[in-house]
Order: C-alpha cells, then structure tokens, then sequence
C-alpha cells in the first residue's frame, strides 16, 4: 500500500526524506518499531499520536539526538547517517522545538548566527545574517526586527525567529515540533500562512502536533503513530478528525462533549477587584473581576501565561494578592501565601495546571499521591502523629477502581503512570472530596485522547451536581466543548467575557490578542 | 524510569562492588609505599572485628557516625543539605558538659543522663536553628549558613575551654572531670550485669539512644505526616506549596530534628569517653556523617550499617597505622576517602553499567519469547 500511495501523491522522483524501519528501544521499551515514512518534496506532512506513541523519538533520531538501532534514512534518495545535529543541520534538516532555544538577553540577528559565525570579527556575520534575513522575510512572509531583543519579542515572533534560523542554515525539511501551543488563533493563522509560502517554495515541513483540526486545515498527508508503531499513513483529504482519533486511540472516541444546558443556581465564588504583583514588581493580575455560580463551568481562555496561572494559584491559597475573594458570601483572607489547607477545608480544590511540578510527587507511590493536600484530614490520622496508611490505601484503592487508573496498582511510583492516568490520580483526588468550587487547569495537557473523554466527562458531572467549575485551558476547543460561559485573559485583565453559545474561535481569538472591546 | 535491577542488586552487590573498587585502589596505594595490601587487608579487619576490644571501638565510632548520618538524612529528605552537624555536635556538647558539671554530676547516671540528652538535643537545635530560620524566612543558603556556624562552634568551644571552664593552674584547654555521677555505663559493664565479658572500651550506652534514634527516624519519615509533609517538600518546593504545606515550617522543623540528633552524638564522646569538655570532642564525626548519610541512602537501616563500616574503617585504620609505620595517618585518611568517593560521589558509576546489563537482559528475555 505505502508503493502505491507514495505514487499518487509524490510528484517529484525522490521524496525529501524518506525512513526504512526505524527502530529504537530503550531497554525494554519498544519506541519506534520498524517505521517507514516518506515526505515528498514541497509537502506538508502531519504525524500525529498520543503521548508516549514516539513521535518525539522519531525525530531526535531524525536530528541526530538519538542513534536508531535499525533502519536507513533517506535525504532526497541519498542514504546518510545523522550520528549528531550539525549532520542533521548540515543534511539540510531544520528543527523548531517545542521550547523555543533562543538566547533571552540576545538580538535577533546575534541569535541567527550562533553557531554559524564565520571568523573571529562579529560584525561581517552579523551583516551577512542582516541581509539574507531581509531576503528571507520577502520571500515568506517572516518579519521580525532584526535588532530586537528577543525578550522583547511575542511568541509568534520568536516562532518566526526559529523558523528562520533554520532557513539561514538552509534547512529543505522543517520539523515543526507541537508549533501552536503557545500561539493565538490569529498567530496561528500566520504559522500556516508561512508554511504553505515554504511549501511553494518547495520546502517539506513536518508538522507534528496533538490538534487534529490543525492536521486537518494544513496538512497534505498525515502519519498516525500508536505505541511506536506507524499505523497508518494517510491523505489529508481522505480522513476526518474522527477517523483520525480512532486510529490514534485505537477504537472510536467521542471528541465532542455531551452535555445538557446549564442550569446555574446561586453564586459560589465572587472575586472583586483582584491584584496580583510578582517578586520583580511586575503586575500579573489587575482589577479581576469573576462569577461563578453553581453548576456553572466557567472557562479561563487567552494565551499562555497571561495571567491565568497566578489567578489559579490565588484561588487555591498558593499566592498573596489584593482585593477580595469570597466563597459562598464568605470573604477568604488572602494575606498569605500557604493557605492550600484551608483553602481545601472551606471546600475550594484544586487540579493543578502542572502536574508533575504541583499536582503529584512523583517520586511517591499512588496511594501517597491519592491523599496529597488532604493528608491532614482525621481520616488519615492516627495518635502522635502518624498516618493512618491502611485508610489512604484504602481511600486509593477505591479511586483506582471507580477511574478505571491503569496498571490497577497503587504502590507503583506516580513516574510509573501514563500522563492521562497521572491526571486521573489527580482528578479523582480533587473531585472526590465534594468541594463546592473545583478549580482545574490544563485537565487534558499530556493527556492521551481516551482518558480526555473519561476526565471531560467527570468535569460535566460534577457541574451537574451543582458544584461550581472555573476551567482554565490554552485549548480553545477544550474551553468551547466544556464551559458555560468563557472569560478571556489578556496581559492580566480579562478582556472579555462571552455565553459559550455566542461566540466563536475567532471572536474568542481577538480577545486573546487584546483587541476586544474591553481595550479599544 | 522503572529499573530491571533486582533489590539484591540495587542495595546489595552496587554498595559491595564500589567497597571493592575503593578497597582495590587503596590496595595499590599500599603497595606503593612498599606493604603487602593482603597483610594491611587482614590487619585492617582483625583491627576492628577481632576482638572484643576492636568490636568495641568500632561500634563506638559507629555511634558517633550514626547520629550524624542521621542528621544529614532527616535535613536530605526534607531537601536540605545541612553541613552543620560538626558544629551542631560540637555545641551539643556543650550543652551535656554543662549538665554534667553541675550540681548534677554528682548524683546518678540514671538522673543525669535523660537531662543530658535533652541539653544535647536543645544545643544542638539551637545551633541549627538559626540558620534554619535564615534559610525558611531571608532565603540565606543553608548550605553556606551551616558551615558558617561550624566555624562559630569551633570558636566558641575554644572561647570557653580557655576562658570559662578550664581548670585553673593548668595548661590545657579542658573542663575539669565530670563528677562519678556523670559517668555512663561503658557496655562491658552492661554486659558483665548478663554475665558477658566484653574488653573495656569507650562503647557506651549512647549506642542504644543511637538505635533508639534510627527507629525514631524511620518512623517520621515513612510512617507520620510530619515525615510524609518533609519528603514531599524536599521532592517539590513547589507541589508542597500547592498541597498547603507550609515551607516555612517544614524547614524548621526538619532542620530542628536534624540539629538534634547531630547534638546528641556528643553524648557519646563527652559523657562515654573524655569524660570532661575537650576541644576535638566531635572528631570530625559531623563531615563523615554526610558520607554515611549518602552510603545509606538516607534510610536508617542502611545509615546504620554505613556507620559500623566507618567504624571499622576508623577503628581497623588505627590498628593500621599502628602496626604498619609505612602507612601512616594520611595514608589510612586517603583509604576512607576513597571509599567515600566510591559509595558516595561515585555511586553512578558502577551502577549505569550494571543497570544497562540488567536491561539488556530484559530485552533479550522479551525478544527470546
């Protein structure tokens, strides 16, 4: 099938790069079994899968970061070997990570030419990289400031900037590595736009990402990976969202979530005028103000960093800040920074945003993990001091089973866990404990797409016991799927608010981007 | 992620390999300055655990080491560093002499004891509480903190030898004796009240406060929420702020345990052996205390077991150095280094080739199936 599909859409004799079984292992575990894959020149092409299915392995092995124990790699029909990345660089292979590796504190043209300076003199580089970047930014739509900081910079700036030391280097096969997660709609808009430029120009450009939509909007063909395997490779125009999530899954996933109308009762939580200043005297939150009603989901969108961390942090007791906060009509002190505890016992918990820094310790064993925050509790007590470790185990063991946590085993390290379990670890934690506010950040961030339908639906329900949800997600899909209503942050201010089913990606995007109404 | 080394393996044949790598080397450094390493092998071990008299000795640097190791692992788990068990050994001891210059020291051993384990644990928590609390509420380094007062201790203690408690007309810098009732049983005589005949050494009944300690210790840490609060801090600042853990209290409470068991090892030098306040009273047992720490990996049991190897290093290191003048102090100070090195610092070294061995295996299992 691969011949035969390789004809239909391949124009060009040679693809640009072209892997014969691929294999990798790292001990016992299998993370690339035997891959092929074939990009033709002048494509774009998709690789999707869940957490941990080896798309990362893939191309560390591609950029020369890991060496494959089998297999062959094609660049333009030319077998080669890539031991380290300059090989990579130099086989005209360019890599935009994930997180950004561009030096703070440096211009944009100093960060062009580390590495490829030529002499011992700075400034003849320095002209040179002015020069093509001017050539470069014509041709592909990709402007930046030469002589910016890159502090200074926003993050489709910075994107751009990587995209273009890569080109500088003269990179044929870009690999753009989960590209949007940090990036508005409108700047993702222009990612695209670039993209398909490069594409015209004849660049190949692998585009590994979680969201399907975006497969599906920029994509010529895409690859599916499970478990290490590559299961499939497709046409774009030949698959759907859905089809693709089953081949990723491996059975048929609900992707739009069921849920019955909103049917809010009295206010839980009302925060007024809420100010937040970090260590630097930089302002993070200014004049908050939010709602949330009883069996309400309110969802948090905007760009990350905007502030929604710190207001999540503020709620769960983790930060000082002023103005005022109340639960239930009662005001909650927010002169110190350490109040997790009681902010627990007044009913407010809390699904951290960053598992493996807040939510777990994953050096503890699930059971500890299944009680962290609520180890205090008389339940879990025994006299001088100790734990009552049969009733966490117990309080565990029960959570394990209700979640469906897989390996069903709760001694085992929280490391030991998928990241879609790990989160259940938690959820089940927080949830469990009835509260009246339950505070969630990232619910599916490195979530597999089978546990996201499994969590999604613990979040509706516990709406519909009438609790009280603040949801906060850098997916807007996930915030459209889930909440009531939706405010937007932007630089600290929320700038906008919206009924869910009055609003759109793009009416959302603007106010993500600070050109609401609320600026203007 | 999850190893293929089998438990034997992890914390039984890694630790023995790295002793046999150290005790190679320092073989070699025997057979430079022209001795047979076999003989210095035999001499070494017979020095320590021939006899009652070398058992003796050596458990009683044993218990020196374990109070210190235990030290640095209470404050490890809590994910802190604290160098300062010399000087907090050092005050502590202070604090028993104090005690047993008093009117105290001369009534029972059986009265003064209990009060002076608690002096030695209020010095040595003094003198890790400061810093302690410039660490939880200025954020001054622990690290750098401690060592500090190590040297604040030492100063001290020579303060007070030579202007407050030594003894007039003479020209050393020591308290006088303690009183008859301040002297605490050495174990012969424990085990001469069973009928056992053990040589006379400096082993004392610190030793079962010792024991005492390692079980208090495993306790907090794997069996109480105090201990549960510490690990998770020292794991995740961060997660522990989250799960409404005050870092401000876990650092004094984990850096105040810490302190008093590093005070309560003077009890074994001060009141088991000198019997008065002398200047060099914690010999060094605060620095070796963070090699035991690391060799036992922070848990009692093995802390215990790397303070008898200590022991035996010491104890058979004098025999050493006294049966053999070609190797001479330094010479036995470089053999305890090297196993420091090895058990300690190195410990990865030997462990990434047996861990890639093991997981070979695994796979060649898998593939053969």
């Amino acid at each position: 099938m691969e011949a035969e599909s390789e004809k239909a859409w391949h124009h060009d004799a040679e693809p640009a790069l072209k892997l014969k079984g691929i294999s990798k292992s790292f001990g016992p575990v299998k993370a690339n079994v035997d891959i092929d894959l074939s990009v033709a020149k002048g494509a774009i092409h998709g690789i999707v899968g869940e957490n941990g299915a080896g798309k990362s392995t893939l191309m560390s092995i591609l950029y020369g970061f890991y060496k494959a124990d089998k297999g062959e790699i094609f660049i333009d029909g030319k077998q080669i070997e890539i031991p380290d990345s300059n090989t990579a660089i130099a086989a005209g292979i360019g890599m935009v990570f994930q997180h950004f590796k561009l030096v703070e504190n440096f211009t944009v043209l100093e960060n062009i030419i580390l590495g490829v300076e030529s002499g011992g003199l700075l400034a003849p580089s320095l002209d040179q990289a002015r020069k093509t970047l001017a050539e470069l930014a014509d041709e592909y739509e990709l402007q930046v400031d030469p002589e910016a900081k890159i502090e200074d910079l926003s993050v489709g700036a910075q994107q751009r900037l990587e995209i273009l030391k890569a080109l500088y280097r003269k990179a044929n096969i870009l690999i753009l590595d989960e590209p949007t997660g940090v990036l508005t709609p409108t700047e993702a808009d222009h990612l695209f736009r670039i993209l398909r430029n490069l594409k015209e120009q004849g660049k190949s450009i692998i585009l590994i990402t979680h969201k399907l939509r975006e497969i599906m909007d920029a994509t010529d063909t895409v690859s599916v990976m499970r478990r290490g395997e590559m299961t499939d490779t497709v046409a774009t125009k030949d698959t759907s969202p859905e089809g693709l999530a089953e081949l990723m899954v491996g059975r048929k996933v609900l992707l739009k979530v069921d849920k019955a109308p909103a049917n809010p009762g009295k206010n839980i939580l009302s925060v007024r005028n809420l100010n937040v200043t970090d260590g630097q005297g930089v302002a993070r939150l200014k004049g908050i103000d939010l709602d949330i009603r009883a069996g309400e989901i309110l969802g948090i969108a905007g760009v990350a960093d905007n502030g929604q961390s710190e207001l999540l942090q503020v709620l769960g007791g983790m930060r000082t800040a002023e103005g005022t906060i109340a639960l239930n009509g009662k005001e909650i002190d927010l002169s110190l920074g350490d109040q997790g505890r009681s902010r627990r016992q007044i009913g407010i918990s809390h699904v951290p945003e960053d598992r493996h820094r807040m939510g777990m310790i994953m050096s503890f064993s699930a059971w500890e993990n299944s009680v962290f925050g609520y180890h205090n509790e008389p339940e879990y007590s025994r006299p001088l001091g100790l734990a009552n470790q049969i009733a966490i185990q117990n309080t565990s063991r029960n959570e394990f089973e209700r979640y469906d946590i897989r390996p069903r085993n709760i001694d085992l390290t929280a490391t030991f866990f998928s990241g879609g379990n790990q989160q259940k670890v938690v959820i089940a934690r927080e949830v469990e404990r009835n509260p009246d506010l339950l505070l969630i950040g990232q619910p599916t961030r490195g979530v597999d797409i089978g546990a996201i339908e499994f969590i999604h639906k613990q979040i509706v329900k516990l709406r519909d016991q009438g609790k009280a949800i603040l949801l906060v997600s850098v997916e807007l899909e996930e915030i459209l799927s889930l909440s009531d209503r939706v405010a937007v942050m932007f630089e600290g201010t929320i700038s906008g608010e919206r009924v869910t089913s009055e609003t759109d990606v793009n009416d959302l995007g603007l106010l993500m981007a600070g050109m609401g109404e609320a600026t203007t | 992620m999850n190893s293929n080394i089998p438990k034997w393996v992890d914390i039984g044949l890694i630790p023995g390999l790295n002793l046999l790598i150290a005790f190679a080397l320092a073989g070699i450094g025997v057979l430079v300055v022209g001795e047979s390493p076999y003989r210095a092998l035999t001499i070494l071990l017979q020095g320590a655990l021939g006899s009652s008299y070398g058992i003796g000795y050596t458990l009683f640097y044993a218990t020196s080491f374990v109070f210190t190791g235990l030290a640095v692992a209470v404050a490890a788990h809590a994910g802190h560093f604290n160098i300062g068990g010399e000087g907090q050994a050092g005050v502590g001891g202070i604090g028993v002499a104090l005690i047993c210059l008093s009117f105290l020291g001369d009534s029972h051993w059986l009265l003064v004891f209990p009060i002076a384990v608690l002096a030695a644990v209020a010095f040595g928590v003094a003198w890790a509480f400061v810093p302690a609390y410039l660490q939880a509420r200025r954020g001054s380094h622990i690290v750098i903190t401690t060592i500090m007062f190590n040297f604040i201790a030492a100063a001290l203690l020579v303060y007070l030898l030579v202007n407050v408690l030594k003894v007039e007309g003479t020209l050393a810098p020591e308290s006088r004796r303690f009183g008859e009732g301040a002297r605490i049983p050495q174990m012969n005589e424990v085990g001469s009240w069973f009928g056992l005949q053990l040589a006379s050494t400096p082993w004392n009944i610190s030793f079962f406060v010792a024991v005492a300690a390692c079980v208090f210790t495993w306790l907090l840490i794997w069996k109480s929420k105090l201990g549960y609060e510490m690990r998770a801090f020292g794991a995740s600042a961060e997660a522990a702020v989250y799960a409404g853990i005050s870092p401000f209290k876990i650092t004094m409470v984990a850096m105040t345990i810490s302190g008093a068991m590093a005070g309560m090892m003077a009890l074994n030098t001060v009141m088991g052996e000198s019997q008065r306040l002398i200047l060099d009273a914690v010999q060094g047992a605060g620095f070796v205390g963070i090699a035991v720490a690391l060799m036992g990996r922070s848990h009692p049991v093995g802390i215990f077991l790397a303070a008898v190897l200590f022991g035996i290093l010491f104890q058979g290191g004098a025999e050493l150095a006294f049966e053999m003048p070609a190797i001479n102090r330094d010479l036995i100070v470089m053999i305890q280094g090297l196993v420091i090195l090895f058990t300690g610092a190195l410990e990865n070294m030997i462990r990434w080739p047996i861990s890639s061995f093991f997981d070979f295996r695994a796979t060649a299992k898998e593939a053969a199936q």
